[in-house]
């Protein structure tokens, strides 16, 4: 390797500085790309929520305290992923690897309880088939699901990464970005919980 | 047992896919054919690393960029030879029970021109325009993310290739090219045509919403220094419009899609006509995408004329401000009048009233900028260079195209005009006379920027005038045949209509236009041949924009040293200062992406993913998904991606630059 200046290094450091800054508005984009489609999909649902075609409504099928048990559990893991963000932060490393794993869990339980349920609709005869409003609901939700299911295999790769090497400010940039993804998912379950089940048990 | 293993292994796939009628069948063999010519004539040269390096791994929006246009050029190539298929059927009328295309066939046809014509050659036109220009207009070396333009281009590429893949095996869509159903489920539409558009938009789609995210970062945080939003050119203006509107409208296509994919797929109800599903949904929402999906198109061609107008009048552009407050207007009301595409549809008279004003609303900034166009041009020393042309041609062919559009605007005549030739006429106005006409002037005007040379003016004058006059002979006609009542999609008529002879006029039309785009191929060989002869430096129009500040052709790096902005027209206040020769007095290290493999494979294995899906392969579609996967966690963890050009070679290549 050639022998760099230090004026150079300060402006390559800049340059990463930039790099990163752009990476982060990118993904901010990326989100409210994310956010219209998530809209285009509630906009499906409430176009189809009369469609039952003579099968159950959202009242009918809806379980509440399972969905609100479901919902805390989410709500519970952006709040780990906030203090695993922070323990990075600080450079305590075990302690944000801690956090990520607790949670990855959060996580697994939360798509673990959500598959049970569609398990349990689906058993009942109540699959996306039977009318057009489960098919929107099943849409919708599972999106979020799929969402999730990707932010933990992202989270995965991140914890990974973080137990073999040494933690660079790559990797803090891309844990920010994580974060910033779970809470996104975090909002768009608290609509779904709203729209969907609890506007949907009061019909 | 062995039909099982079968549909494991091939899914609905059987050897009587692979039979076509002849004029399909002789269009797959030519792809085939051409395919293999290529691959021999790579290797028999020895190209195949050349191939590698230099351009299916390369992440230079310069190469990605070509890459771009020579995929649409082909592409537009087979959408014009379709358009050809479906004239003559019109003019031949079944003369004699002679008949060139079944109905199916014909159908088939015009549902593939479609959407051919739109997804990849007029976007994959503007996408190959963009990362050429933007950029370098900007001050930059580089887009956003470069590893992101490699993965989208490919998977531009990868719906390229499926939508061709009817050609060979399976059938294409007969359904339209944007599929309304219940056509276009699964209990009027059971093959493989649909799924194959689903899929080729779908995974094109994802690209080009990638694609828009990463210009749209790039023209907010990479210009050069000094470059303020209101200092930026036109182009890079209308360019932030349109992607914009891309960040908003494409994924509402991609839902869209997917749910169509799902009714086909397991059995969802969203679309289908029992079951508490809306086909209405449907129809809102492609529109939804649809039609801000015009102004992505024509918001880059609007920028190139701008540029264009400017630089051929001699003059900086008039009424820059209300240029930019019209394209800002434009973005936001394009998104509140889709429902003017099925005004007949029954929504009510309340919201046709709505969408109705708001179309004709939005006419008011097109027509802003039709006039600062005039305007530049009044009192300016103006070239009748071919770029030039193209510009007034468009101004022609477009205003006609928006005034017809106004006309349709009104509800109560809409009814009359919807579904009619009428609006073919209309939009072929503002997609060709608008969009095409625009690429072909930026081809012109900055071609001899990436080679060295100039295109050929007096074969590209002569394209000129045959694509014009072809234009018009072509769509005047249907103008005048939708007032009569013909429909669109039409393959036969009853001859005592009387409407042959102007459907003999359009098929005249198209051939005319058919010899543009020979003078075209021509020119461009030409010119390469003539090479020496047409080579010029690097400012050959007298310019006023950035990209014009750099060697020609661009050095890998762009500019050795960014530039640093002071007002609008930067290369010409350049000039004007005689700054243009200066250098600085030491370089730094540049820092540029590596070369990466990853963006190909993404690409590769989302076509195989959407080839395994219309064919119901399920053990192919988890391999090519968990390829995808995989790698893009090894693409998206690598960290040492950038390599360095050391100062001193920069030093020498402009040296050496600098003394030929």
């Amino acid at each position: 390797m050639s022998h760099h200046s230090p004026i150079v290094d300060i402006s390559r450091q800049k340059a990463e500085q930039e790099t990163l800054q752009r990476k982060s508005i990118g993904f901010w984009i990326y989100l409210m790309t994310d956010c219209v489609l998530f809209a285009t999909l509630f906009a499906v649902f409430a176009v189809l929520r009369p469609g039952t075609a003579g099968g159950p409504s959202g009242a009918d099928i809806f379980d509440l305290p399972f969905v609100l048990v479901e919902t805390m559990v989410l709500l519970v893991s952006s709040f780990t992923v906030g203090l695993g963000l922070l323990a990075a932060r600080y450079g305590y490393k075990r302690q944000a690897i801690a956090w990520l794993v607790v949670t990855f869990l959060l996580g697994i339980t939360f798509l673990v309880m959500e598959i049970s349920e569609f398990r349990h609709l689906i058993a009942e005869g109540d699959g996306w088939q039977r009318s057009a409003f489960l098919s929107s609901y099943f849409t919708l939700v599972a999106t979020h699901g799929l969402h999730i299911a990707v932010g933990l295999l992202w989270m995965l790769v991140v914890i990974i990464r973080l137990i073999r090497f040494n933690f660079k400010h790559t990797d803090l940039g891309r844990l920010s970005l994580l974060s910033l993804f779970w809470h996104f998912l975090d909002v768009i379950w608290i609509f779904i919980f709203s729209i969907v089940y609890l506007m949907g048990s009061l019909s | 047992m062995i039909d099982q293993i079968m549909q494991t292994l091939f899914g609905r796939l059987t050897p009587q896919d692979f039979v076509h009628d002849p004029i399909m069948a002789g269009a797959g063999i030519a792809m085939v054919g051409a395919l293999i010519l290529a691959i021999a004539a790579v290797t028999f040269f020895k190209k195949w690393k050349w191939l590698w390096q230099n351009w299916i791994t390369s992440l230079d929006p310069k190469k990605i960029g070509i890459m771009y246009i020579i995929v649409s050029i082909i592409m537009l190539l087979r959408g014009f030879g379709d358009a050809l298929l479906l004239r003559a059927q019109q003019v031949v009328n079944d003369a004699n029970g002679v008949e060139i295309l079944s109905s199916d066939h014909f159908q088939q046809i015009f549902s593939a021109h479609g959407s051919i014509m739109i997804f990849f050659v007029a976007m994959g036109l503007v996408f190959g325009v963009f990362n050429l220009i933007l950029p370098q207009q900007l001050g930059s070396r580089d887009v956003a993310f470069p590893f992101l333009n490699s993965v989208s281009f490919w998977l531009f590429f990868a719906g390229m290739i499926i939508i061709n893949m009817p050609l060979v095996v399976g059938e294409f869509s007969n359904a339209g090219w944007l599929a309304y159903p219940p056509l276009s489920g699964l209990q009027y539409n059971p093959g493989t045509g649909v799924d194959y558009w689903i899929w080729s938009l779908q995974i094109a789609g994802i690209g080009s919403l990638l694609s828009g995210i990463n210009f749209f970062v790039t023209i907010l945080k990479m210009r050069a220094p000094g470059m303020g939003l209101m200092k930026m050119p036109i182009f890079a203006w209308s360019a932030l419009g349109s992607t914009a509107l891309i960040m908003f409208a494409f994924p509402i296509l991609t839902v869209t899609l997917a749910l169509l994919s799902l009714d086909r797929l397991i059995d969802t109800n969203f679309f289908t006509t029992t079951l508490g599903g809306s086909a209405m949904l449907y129809i809102n929402l492609i529109w939804a995408w649809g039609h801000p999906e015009v102004y992505i198109l024509v918001l880059p061609a609007f920028g190139i004329f701008s540029e264009v107008v400017a630089t051929f009048s001699g003059k900086k552009l008039f009424g820059y401000t209300s240029m930019v407050l019209a394209i800002i207007a434009i973005t936001i009301l394009s998104f509140t009048v889709w429902l003017h595409h099925f005004f007949t549809m029954g929504a009510g008279a309340d919201v046709n009233t709505f969408f109705g004003i708001m179309t004709m609303i939005i006419a008011i900034p097109t027509g802003v900028k039709v006039f600062n166009w005039i305007f530049t041009m009044y009192r300016g020393r103006v070239r009748f260079t071919t770029p030039m042309l193209w510009f007034m041609g468009f101004i022609v062919t477009f205003t006609i195209g928006g005034l017809t559009g106004v006309m349709m605007s009104v509800p109560a005549a809409d009814f009359q005009f919807h579904n009619s030739l009428f609006l073919v006429a209309h939009f072929h106005n503002m997609i060709v006379g608008g969009v095409l006409f625009g690429v072909f002037a930026a081809f012109t005007y900055w071609f001899p920027k990436f080679t060295g040379f100039m295109l050929n003016e007096r074969l590209g004058k002569m394209a000129f005038w045959s694509w014009l006059v072809g234009f018009i002979l072509a769509f005047g006609p249907l103008y005048i045949l939708g007032f009569m009542g013909a429909i669109r999609r039409m393959d036969h008529y009853d001859p005592s209509l009387g409407w042959q002879g102007l459907f003999i006029v359009a098929g005249v039309g198209i051939l005319f236009m058919g010899l543009g785009v020979l003078f075209q191929l021509a020119q461009v060989a030409y010119s390469i041949w003539k090479r020496k002869e047409h080579a010029v430096g690097p400012d050959p129009w007298n310019a006023r924009t950035l990209e014009w500040a750099t060697a020609t052709p661009p050095a890998e790096y762009v500019f050795a040293t960014i530039p640093t902005v002071t007002t609008r027209d930067a290369f010409w206040q350049m000039k004007k200062d005689h700054k243009t020769n200066d250098r600085p007095e030491h370089y730094e290290d540049i820092w540029l992406p590596k070369n990466r493999s990853e963006g190909f494979i993404v690409g590769m294995a989302a076509l195989v993913f959407g080839a395994a899906v219309v064919w119901h392969i399920w053990w192919l579609l988890i391999v090519s998904l968990l390829i995808v996967i995989v790698v893009l966690v090894v693409a998206l963890t690598r960290d040492d991606t950038e390599k360095r050009i050391p100062a001193e070679e920069i030093a020498r290549e402009e040296l050496r630059r600098a003394t030929v």
